[in-house]
Order: structure tokens, then C-alpha cells, then sequence
């Protein structure tokens, strides 16, 4: 009954015989591989490969007019294999980096503290002392077969040609864990950009790392490349980046704002191009380079200017008198006002008994004079009748949704989505803030008049005045921000290359453009009428401060008709927007329209830079100082 | 009652020497596993469930029980629920293939929750229960055609929905239990194709770079070999002294031919001259057929032509029908591409670490190639290599004829067997652990081509671990339950 299959019962010896062969023809090639090829022992004995990383270099940039602003320079690093190291001359070693023995102690705790280096491995390279130059370099090479266990690594640090621009280009510096968890292409010790286009562009600056495979002997000393290089893999250098700044208006922007606080905005309105962002307190890129990075970036942490923001992007200021061009537009727009309609104004807002109160000219006045004249009274009687309309919204609060959403329209209230970091969005509350505010959702726009006039819980960054300044400058569209023009072998990313249409109609900017015209003409810039060179147009601002003197707004375009630059400046504390932001507006559009300063305004240029206007709140706490000034024209740098 | 004889005594043993074998492997697994992921600087315990060790503890602990499990259910249990496995475990692939998500290029992980299963793993003794079950019913004949089919589309279908789900080793697997169809009364000429094939193929991809007249070097060689075959297959089955030497003289003529022409300083188009060489074997083998009405002359011409019809296709199927990683493999393992940084870096890495092992190895948790991260995948397919590297020549051997003893020892268990159920489900098992070894070792040493299935026991992971494990356990509750004679 045993059922065997017996016929081909035999085919088992078959079978256990493809067993047998194979477990010899397995053995021999064991033996092959394990006894009769000693050059696999010598390859594994001192761990045969050395992956050496090959660092691309990192992109340099240009500014528009292609004038070269940051490039690269040859830094060295001392790496340590500390399980090669075995019969080592201290002495020598230190003599040869020129450092001492407690020195190079130290130096070596740090590398194998885990704390420090959580990537520390006694197999692997380990950065014992970063950022030799050249000379250093140079003495180490030629000792360098005396240090088994001892490599250098080469890699780029960046060189600034000029001391501008500090908080738009940014810091590089060694990457931290939170980024290596997040991208695996960071390894221990690479550097990657921390702030300003650095950072946001890194992708495009950074490149992409190649490997070299070298074989080493028994000692560990690197015998050549792996099989003549086949597993190689080349660095791709980094893109570089064109910015839309101009480095010499930027500069001179930087100089008239020194031992000053605030920010110079200046957008090109056909483009978007940020051509100037000045954000005073800056600070010059080149310190936050090489071994004194550590000190000096805690010396700028600790300044109580707080010279590491950038007030541009970052800084928010009630925009006072520079929003009325926004509201007139919206009132225009939704049909509360014709450019006829006219509303009174006796030295203030009288149904609220002459507040906020306002200064003296002819009333009642229609939109373009208020704007000429900067009458508050006329923006609080708009805002009261929109909000009051019950012809076209069923209540405030949908009339104040609508009036919102104006205001996000033109730029106000969220982010401008420019190529920086750490930008802020401003602020421009809805109803709901109002109703959580005010414990009822029965307030009324008397409650919130002063928004009307950019007082109140409005908040603007410099940056989205000039981008809204932009907008009435181009009469309706707008270009997003950018401060990166061009990228080497790429096109601009789309968010910046497409054209924006905002929903206000074109007779409305007419309209508001006129007033902003008369107020350069006859009104409350008359500072600025550089007539007949150049035909601005442009609004002042004082924007109340709780903590000291007002301060100082301007905003405006130039020429009217076919504008090249919109403009937006701000000095905190520094009163009337005709004092202090009208004169550097000035200065800043003749240089940048006309490439000099005009021989009558050359007194006014060196007035305005001497001026030194320190808020006080900043300096609670610290000793008076003033912030030296920083000097404008090119840099010697060696290189390049 | 009776009870005396030693057969009935006997009955109800488990093979306690597999058992034991079993222990030997999963233990060192686990340390080898311990080593491979061993980290100098962060060294964690064996026992801790944070490593891969302390991991494969839990799934060597779950098999345990498994095994256990397994050993007590009653052996009818296997044969009957077969077909419902079978059924679930195809549900389970279809499954898998519609929600699983990539990882690691393959879409083969079933993941309920903490859960995750490899489906197409356990795929791997249903498919062998189920061939024994076939196999054992009353009418069921191999060679005839509709017991044939119902054996192919079992085997084909799990392997199409493996090999969708990109798992193209595990789909070999399956094919291996061809060895079991051999031992059941396959004919060896289908293996010999088989086999033949494959050979072809090497050949022609490997020499296709040159052109001698009309062929390559490979198709030529190629040719050589298929009238060698068709010699070697008259000479077997005809038992024809004379006919095989006819075939071989007009081989040896035509070369003749070719030499002469060479004196005379004649281009010789080689190529040319082996298609003639063909033509005339074919030629002969056709009035052979025709004058003898013998059906095994047109076999064999049929053997020649399609051969000659493979070769020329497998260039064809080669570029166009594998995938460029796969043909890199091929290549790599050929020697026809050095070190392409994929497969061939792996593999070149895997034997300096085997070969840097050297006589006795470096010893437990001293080998620095693997812990330095050089070999990929170090824990789980490439396992072999941390034994070649830390225990050396004499190690890696030991563990090889360890793994042959196994097998043998298993084939001898399934020649044991008193039912057709048994005795296939045994040549199941050990088709599936030899082509394992086969492959899984082949390709750590630079044998065979790069393709990714585990070494039973040594490999990191649940999934296989718990395979291997009811793939064994059934047998050896199969076996205790057999009928003694």
C-alpha cells in the first residue's frame, strides 16, 4: 500500500546530488575568495575604502547689473580617524597647526564629546579643527605622513565683496540636527545657509555633493582611487543667483540710514524686483564668516538695536497716513464715494467731536485734495459710511468682511510671499477679532475709526507698503516681491513671474494717483518735488508710537506716468513723515533715476546720513551708544 | 491489544534531529543578526527590543509557539483546509497587490495597524500543501494534460501576482518546486530544456559583443553545443552508435571545410559555416524521422530548431522585455559590467567582507567591513557575509554543509513518507530551502545575480522567519503522523 512513486524514486539521489555540488561549488569559491585572494584581507585590514566628500561649490551672486557680491575662497578642515591613530607626535602635530597642547586636548575631547558631535565614530573622519587658510594648509600637507589617522578635507567658505546687505544675503554655518533629520542630504558637519536668501535659496546655492572612493594600505594611508575612479561620483557646483538688488543703491541706502532705525523699500512696479531693502540696524556679512563666527554672531544677538532682524520683512508698524490711498480706493470701489463727494472737516472728525483730529486746510474736501492734504476727518467719514451702508450689506460686519478683504487685495495682512524667511504678515483684523474684542457683535464703526487713517490694530511690514505702493503705481497689477532676479540654469519660480491684477479698477487709481500727485506738488510732501527732473508721486505718514516720538512714513513712486521705482521708508521715532522718510525717499529715487545726487541736494545728503535718531526703548538696558558707521565703497578682498 | 512491534513503539516521533537543527540555525541567526547590526559606538544589548536583535528574539519566541502550535493540530487538518488556504492566501495576494503601498520598490507589505505582513512569505507552503493535496487525489496522473494544467496554473497564478507586486524573487521560489514535479515523474529531457535554456542564454548574452560572419560568438558556441545535445540525446534514447557519429562527423566536416578554406587564405564566415553545420544535422535528424517513422527523431529536431529559435529570441527578450536593473544584475554576474554603483558595488563590497574573513575570521563582533555599513541590506539578505567575515572560511563551510545536512536529511524524511501527500509536501520543503541556499548564498559569494530573498533562519525578519517556520513544522507533523510499515 506504501505508495513510493518507485519509478522515479532514484531521481532523489539526483536531487540530493544538486545538494552536494552545490555546497562544493559554494565551498571552492569560499575558499577562492576567503584563502587564495590575500588582497580582499588587505583590502578590509584598514577598512580598504576612505569615502572622501568632494564639497560643490556654492553658488555665487551677482547683483542686477551683474557686479559680483559674494563668492567663495578655500578653507581647509583637519579630520581625525581617531582608530588609525597609533604612534603619534603630539609635539610635532600641535607645532605644525600652531596650537598648544591644552589646546589640542581640548580639541579633542570636543570631537569625541557626543554632546558636540553626536556623529562622533572612532572608524569614520571626524573634523578635529575646521577653517585652516592656505598657509596653515600648506605646512600640515607636508607633514601630513608623519599623522597616520590625520586627513584634510577642503571646502569653500564665502567671501563678501561688500559690507552691505548683511540680513538679505544671509549666514552660512554648519548645519544643526532638526535639518539633518529633516533632509538626509546633510551630513554632520556640511554647512547650509541659516538666514536671508542663504537659506531660502539653498537648494539652488548648495549644489550637490560628489564622493571619491580611495583605497588605503594597512597604515591607512590613501594608496589611490578605487578601481581608477568608477564609483566616483562628481560635485555639481551650485547655481548662481542674480538678485534684483542694485548693490550701490543698496549701499547708499545703508549709508543714509545709519544710527538710524527703520527700513528703505524700493520695488521696480513692472517687475516686482526688490531693487534696495535697507533694514538699519545691518551688520556686515563678512563677519559671520570663518573661526570668529561664534563670538561675533553673539556680540549681534546681544546688541540692543537687534541689528539680526530685518525690518523690511519683519518689522510691522502701524502705516498711519500712508493707508489712506488704500481707503479711498475701497470706498471708491464699492461705491460709497463718487470722486465728487465731499465731507467736512473742522480741525478734526467732528461726529466724534473733532477726533481723531486733523490739521488745517479748506473743508469740506472731495478724495483727491484729502489725500493731497492728508485730512483724517475725510477717511473716518468714508469708513463710517461703508460700514453703515445697510443699502449694500446686511450689517457691519459684512460690510467690514468686504472692507478686509480689500485690504488683503492690495498686498495687506498676509504674507508677500518674497524669497526671505522670517517674514511677518502684518495685520489687518477681521470681524470676529472685533467681536472677541469688544464682547458684542454689536460694535460700530465709531468704535474703530482710526483704522481708517492706519492708526488702531493696523499693522504693516515696510515691504507690503512697497508692494502696495507698487500696485497704485502700475494702476491695478503687481509682480510678487522678489529679491533673487535670475537663477543659472533655471527659470524664476512661477510664484514671481506671474502677473497679479488687483479688483480695484483703473479710473479709481487715476483718481488716487492725481491726489498723491498734488501732495508732492502742494501738499504734505512738498519735500520730495524734485520737478522738472523727476514727477513723483507720493504720501506721507506719521504713524502714532505709544513708546516715544512718532514715527516717520513715506511711500510714493516715480516718474507718474511710467514708473520705475515704488518706494517705502520708515524711521522709527523720527516724527513727521516729512522730516525724516520724505528726505531719504528723495535722495534714494535721484540715485537710483537720475545715478547722482543733484548739486543743491548734496548739503541734504550729508545732513540726513549725520542725523542720528536712536530710539530710546532699545536702550533700556544698555549703555548709549552710537552704531558705527559703515563704510560704503568696495572692499579689498584678495581672490578672485 | 497489540503493541509489540518497534514500527507501532516508534510511531508519533517528531524528527528531533531536525528540531535540533532548527535550534542550531535560529540561534545563530539571531547572533549573526546581533553582529551584522552591531553598532561600536551605540552597542546595544542582544535583549534589548530596540535592536534588530531583541527583535528577532520576539519573532524567534512567536515561532516557538507557532511550531508548537503546529505539531499538536491533527494531521488531517492540512490536507483538508489546503484548498481553503490556498484560496485565502491568493485573496491575500490580490489584496495586497490593490492597497499596499511601495517600500523599497516592491509593493508586497500588507500593513493592518502594528501588523505587517509579507503575504507572498507564507504563499510559499500553501502552494506546496496544495500540490501535495492535487498530487494525492485519486485520479490525478502528471503527465496527462488537464492534471498537468491544473499544476502549472496552481504554481503560475501566485507567481504572476508576486511578480506584480515587483517581488521577482519570491516568484522564483515558487517556479523552484519544478524539483518537485521532477521527482514525481517529470520528464529529466523538460528539466534538460530547462536547464539547457538557461545555458543558451548566458551564452548568448554573454558573447554577443562579437560578430564572426553571420553570428556572434555566443550563437556559435551555442550551436556547437546544440548538436552536441542532439548526438548526446540519439545516442541516449536510440542507443544508436552510428547515427550519434554521423551527426558528430558532419559537425566535424564542416569544420574541416572551414580549416581548408583557411589555408587557401578564403574568408571563412564562420557564422555561415555553423548554420550549415546545423542545417545538415537538422537535415539528417528529419530523414531519420521520416525513413524510421521513429517519433524521438522529430523530438529531437524539434529540440534543435527551437534552440536555435530560443537563441535568437534572447537577445530580444534580454533588452527588451527584462528591466534595465535586472539586466544589470545579469550583466554584473556575467562579468560583462564591472561595479556598476548599484548591484555591482554591493556585490564587490559583500566579497572583499567574505574574503577579508580569511581562514577562522575576525571573530564575534570584529568584523569592520559590515559594521561599517560598506554592505547593504548586511541583517537581512546579505547575512552571509557577516558569517564569512567574522567566522572565516571555516565558518561559512560549517554553516554551508550544516544547511546540507538539512536538506539531505529532509529529502530522506520525504522519501520516507507513505503518501503521495507527504512525500510532495516534503519535496515542497525542500525545493523552497535549496533553491534558497541556491540563490541566497550565490549571490553573497558573486555567483549569482543579484536578487533579494533571505537565507532560512539567518535573515532578519518576521515575515520569513515565521515561513520558514510553519513551512518545516507542517512537515514534521506530517512526517510523525505518517503510517509506519
Amino acid at each position: 500500500m506504501a505508495n513510493n512513486n518507485k519509478p522515479y524514486a532514484k531521481r532523489k539521489h539526483i536531487i540530493a546530488s544538486v545538494v552536494v555540488v552545490m555546497v562544493l561549488v559554494y565551498a571552492v569559491q569560499l575558499f577562492k575568495l576567503q584563502i587564495l585572494s590575500p588582497e580582499y584581507r588587505n583590502f578590509a585590514d584598514s577598512n580598504a575604502f576612505f569615502r572622501k566628500t568632494l564639497y560643490p561649490a556654492r553658488g555665487s551672486i551677482y547683483d542686477r547689473n551683474g557686479e559680483l557680491v559674494v563668492f567663495n575662497q578655500p578653507t581647509y578642515d583637519v579630520m581625525m580617524v581617531v582608530r588609525e591613530i597609533k604612534q603619534f607626535d603630539t609635539l610635532d602635530f600641535c607645532n605644525t597647526l600652531n596650537i598648544d597642547k591644552v589646546t589640542f586636548l581640548q580639541l579633542e575631547a570636543d570631537m569625541k564629546d557626543r554632546q558636540k558631535n553626536p556623529g562622533y565614530s572612532s572608524y569614520t573622519p571626524q573634523i578635529f579643527m575646521s577653517q585652516l587658510d592656505v598657509e596653515e594648509y600648506g605646512l600640515l600637507q607636508e607633514k601630513l605622513y608623519k599623522f597616520p589617522g590625520i586627513y584634510i578635507q577642503g571646502r569653500t567658505e564665502r567671501q563678501y565683496k561688500y559690507p552691505n546687505m548683511g540680513l538679505i544675503l544671509g549666514y552660512v554655518a554648519k548645519v544643526d540636527k532638526n535639518k539633518m533629520a529633516a533632509d538626509p542630504y546633510y551630513a554632520h558637519n556640511d554647512y547650509v545657509g541659516k538666514s536671508g536668501i542663504e537659506l531660502s535659496h539653498e537648494i539652488d546655492l548648495r549644489g550637490e555633493k560628489g564622493v571619491e572612493v580611495l583605497l588605503r594600505d594597512a597604515h591607512g594611508r590613501v594608496q589611490g582611487k578605487y578601481r581608477d575612479g568608477e564609483f566616483d561620483k562628481l560635485p555639481v557646483s551650485g547655481r548662481d543667483l542674480t538678485l534684483a538688488i542694485d548693490i550701490n543703491l543698496q549701499a547708499y541706502g545703508e549709508y543714509l540710514m545709519q544710527n538710524k532705525i527703520g527700513s528703505i523699500v524700493m520695488i521696480e512696479p513692472k517687475t516686482g524686483e526688490v531693487l534696495a531693502m535697507v533694514a538699519a540696524p545691518s551688520y556686515d556679512p563678512s563677519i559671520l564668516t570663518g573661526k570668529n563666527f561664534s563670538q561675533n554672531y553673539l556680540t549681534l544677538e546681544q546688541d540692543p538695536y537687534k541689528p539680526l532682524i530685518n525690518r523690511s520683512i519683519a518689522g510691522v508698524y502701524p502705516p498711519g497716513s500712508t493707508f489712506k490711498p488704500a481707503q479711498g480706493l475701497t470706498f471708491l470701489e464699492e461705491g460709497i464715494i463718487t470722486p465728487e463727494t465731499r465731507y467736512s472737516c473742522y480741525g478734526g472728525y467732528p461726529p466724534l467731536g473733532g477726533k481723531p483730529g486733523c490739521h488745517g486746510h479748506a473743508s469740506p474736501t472731495a478724495l483727491q485734495y484729502a489725500l493731497t492734504t492728508s485730512c483724517n476727518s475725510f477717511f473716518c467719514y468714508g469708513l463710517n459710511a461703508m460700514l453703515n451702508n445697510r443699502a449694500k450689506y446686511n450689517s457691519t460686519i459684512d460690510a467690514f468682511e468686504v472692507w478686509k478683504d480689500h485690504m488683503i487685495d492690495l498686498g495687506f495682512g498676509y504674507k508677500t510671499d518674497i524669497d526671505l524667511p522670517s517674514e511677518k504678515r502684518g495685520f489687518i483684523p477681521n470681524s470676529k477679532f472685533y467681536t472677541n474684542l469688544k464682547k458684542t457683535d454689536k460694535w460700530n464703526a465709531h468704535g474703530i475709526i482710526s483704522i481708517a487713517i492706519g492708526q488702531g490694530e493696523i499693522l504693516s511690514t515696510p515691504l507690503q507698503l512697497a508692494n502696495y505702493t507698487a500696485i497704485i503705481a502700475n494702476r491695478g497689477y503687481y509682480y510678487k516681491p522678489h529679491v533673487v532676479k535670475a537663477r543659472k540654469g533655471a527659470l524664476l519660480d512661477t510664484l514671481y513671474s506671474a502677473r497679479r491684477e488687483s479688483n480695484i479698477s483703473r479710473e479709481h487709481f487715476e483718481l488716487t494717483v492725481a491726489g498723491m500727485a498734488d501732495a508732492v506738488t502742494f501738499g504734505t510732501c512738498r519735500g520730495i518735488n524734485m520737478e522738472p527732473h523727476i514727477t513723483v508721486c507720493g504720501k506721507t505718514g506719521t504713524s502714532e508710537n505709544p513708546h516715544g516720538e512718532d514715527h516717520s512714513l513715506f511711500i510714493g513712486f516715480a516718474p507718474k506716468d511710467d514708473p520705475k521705482v515704488a518706494i517705502a521708508v520708515i524711521v522709527e521715532t523720527g516724527g513727521f513723515g516729512a522730516r525724516n522718510a520724505v528726505p531719504i525717499a528723495r535722495l534714494m529715487m535721484q540715485k537710483y533715476l537720475m545715478g547722482e545726487i543733484m548739486a543743491q541736494d548734496q548739503y541734504l545728503e550729508k545732513n540726513i546720513a549725520g542725523r542720528v535718531i536712536l530710539p530710546s526703548w532699545y536702550r533700556r538696558n544698555a549703555p548709549i551708544q552710537r552704531i558705527d558707521s559703515i563704510a560704503t565703497q568696495v572692499r579689498n578682498v584678495q581672490g578672485n | 491489544m497489540y503493541r509489540g512491534t518497534k514500527e507501532i513503539q516508534e510511531k508519533g516521533k517528531v524528527d528531533w534531529f531536525i528540531i535540533a537543527m532548527y535550534f542550531v540555525f535560529i540561534v545563530l541567526g539571531w547572533f549573526n543578526i546581533y553582529a551584522a547590526s552591531f553598532d561600536l559606538e551605540n552597542a546595544v544589548s542582544m535583549f534589548d527590543f530596540s535592536g534588530r536583535a531583541g527583535m528577532q528574539l520576539v519573532w524567534m519566541g512567536t515561532s516557538l509557539m507557532l511550531a508548537f502550535v503546529l505539531i499538536k493540530i491533527d494531521i488531517s487538518f492540512y490536507e483538508t483546509y489546503a484548498f481553503i488556504a490556498y484560496i485565502i492566501g491568493i485573496g491575500l495576494l490580490v489584496v495586497t497587490l490593490i492597497v499596499a503601498r511601495e517600500i523599497n520598490g516592491s509593493r508586497s507589505w500588507l500593513i493592518m495597524g502594528p501588523i505587517r505582513l509579507q503575504p507572498a512569505e507564507f504563499m510559499k507552503f500553501i502552494i506546496a500543501l496544495m500540490l501535495a493535496k492535487i498530487f494525492n487525489a485519486y485520479n490525478f496522473r502528471l503527465m496527462e494534460r488537464k492534471s498537468m494544467l491544473v499544476v502549472l496554473s496552481l504554481i503560475l497564478l501566485p507567481l504572476i501576482l508576486v511578480i506584480l507586486q515587483s517581488e521577482t524573487g519570491t516568484a522564483l521560489v515558487y517556479l523552484s518546486l519544478i524539483f518537485v514535479l521532477y521527482r514525481e515523474g517529470l520528464p529529466g529531457g523538460i528539466l534538460f530544456v530547462g536547464i539547457a535554456a538557461i545555458l543558451y542564454f548566458i551564452l548568448a548574452i554573454r558573447f554577443s559583443d562579437m560578430q564572426l560572419g553571420m553570428l556572434s560568438i555566443g550563437e556559435i558556441i551555442s550551436v556547437v553545443l546544440i548538436i552536441i545535445f542532439a548526438a548526446a540525446m540519439v545516442w541516449n534514447y536510440m542507443k544508436r552508435r552510428e547515427v550519434t557519429f554521423i551527426i558528430l562527423g558532419l559537425a566535424l566536416t564542416v569544420s574541416a571545410v572551414a580549416l581548408i578554406m583557411h589555408f587557401f587564405n578564403l574568408q571563412v564566415n564562420l557564422g555561415l559555416m555553423a548554420l550549415i553545420a546545423l542545417g545538415l544535422v537538422s537535415i539528417y535528424l528529419g530523414y531519420l524521422a521520416l525513413r524510421f517513422w521513429k517519433k524521438v527523431y522529430l523530438y529531437i529536431l524539434l529540440f534543435v530548431i527551437g534552440s536555435f529559435a530560443f537563441i535568437e529570441s534572447s537577445e530580444y527578450v534580454f533588452t527588451d522585455v527584462l528591466q534595465p536593473h535586472q539586466q544589470m544584475r545579469i550583466k554584473v554576474t556575467l562579468g560583462m559590467e564591472q561595479d556598476l554603483r548599484g548591484s555591482g558595488y554591493h556585490v564587490g563590497q559583500s566579497k572583499i567582507a567574505i574574503g577579508s574573513g580569511g581562514m577562522f575570521g575576525k571573530g564575534f563582533l570584529n568584523g569592520t567591513q559590515t559594521k561599517l555599513k560598506y554592505v547593504p541590506e548586511q541583517d537581512t539578505d546579505f547575512i552571509f557575509c557577516t558569517i564569512g567575515e567574522e567566522w572565516g572560511f571555516a565558518g561559512s563551510t560549517l554553516i554551508l554543509v550544516l544547511f546540507a545536512i538539512f536538506i539531505l536529511r529532509l529529502i530522506v524524511l520525504a522519501e520516507r513518507q507513505t503518501t503521495t501527500f507527504g512525500r510532495v509536501y516534503g519535496y515542497g520543503v525542500v525545493s523552497i530551502f535549496l533553491f534558497h541556499l541556491l540563490v541566497n548564498i550565490g549571490m553573497v559569494i558573486g555567483i549569482m545575480p543579484v536578487i533579494g530573498i533571505p537565507l532560512p533562519f539567518f535573515s532578519y525578519g518576521g515575515s520569513s522567519l515565521w515561513g520558514f517556520t510553519i513551512l518545516l513544522f507542517i512537515f514534521l507533523r506530517i512526517d510523525k503522523g505518517r503510517k509506519r510499515i
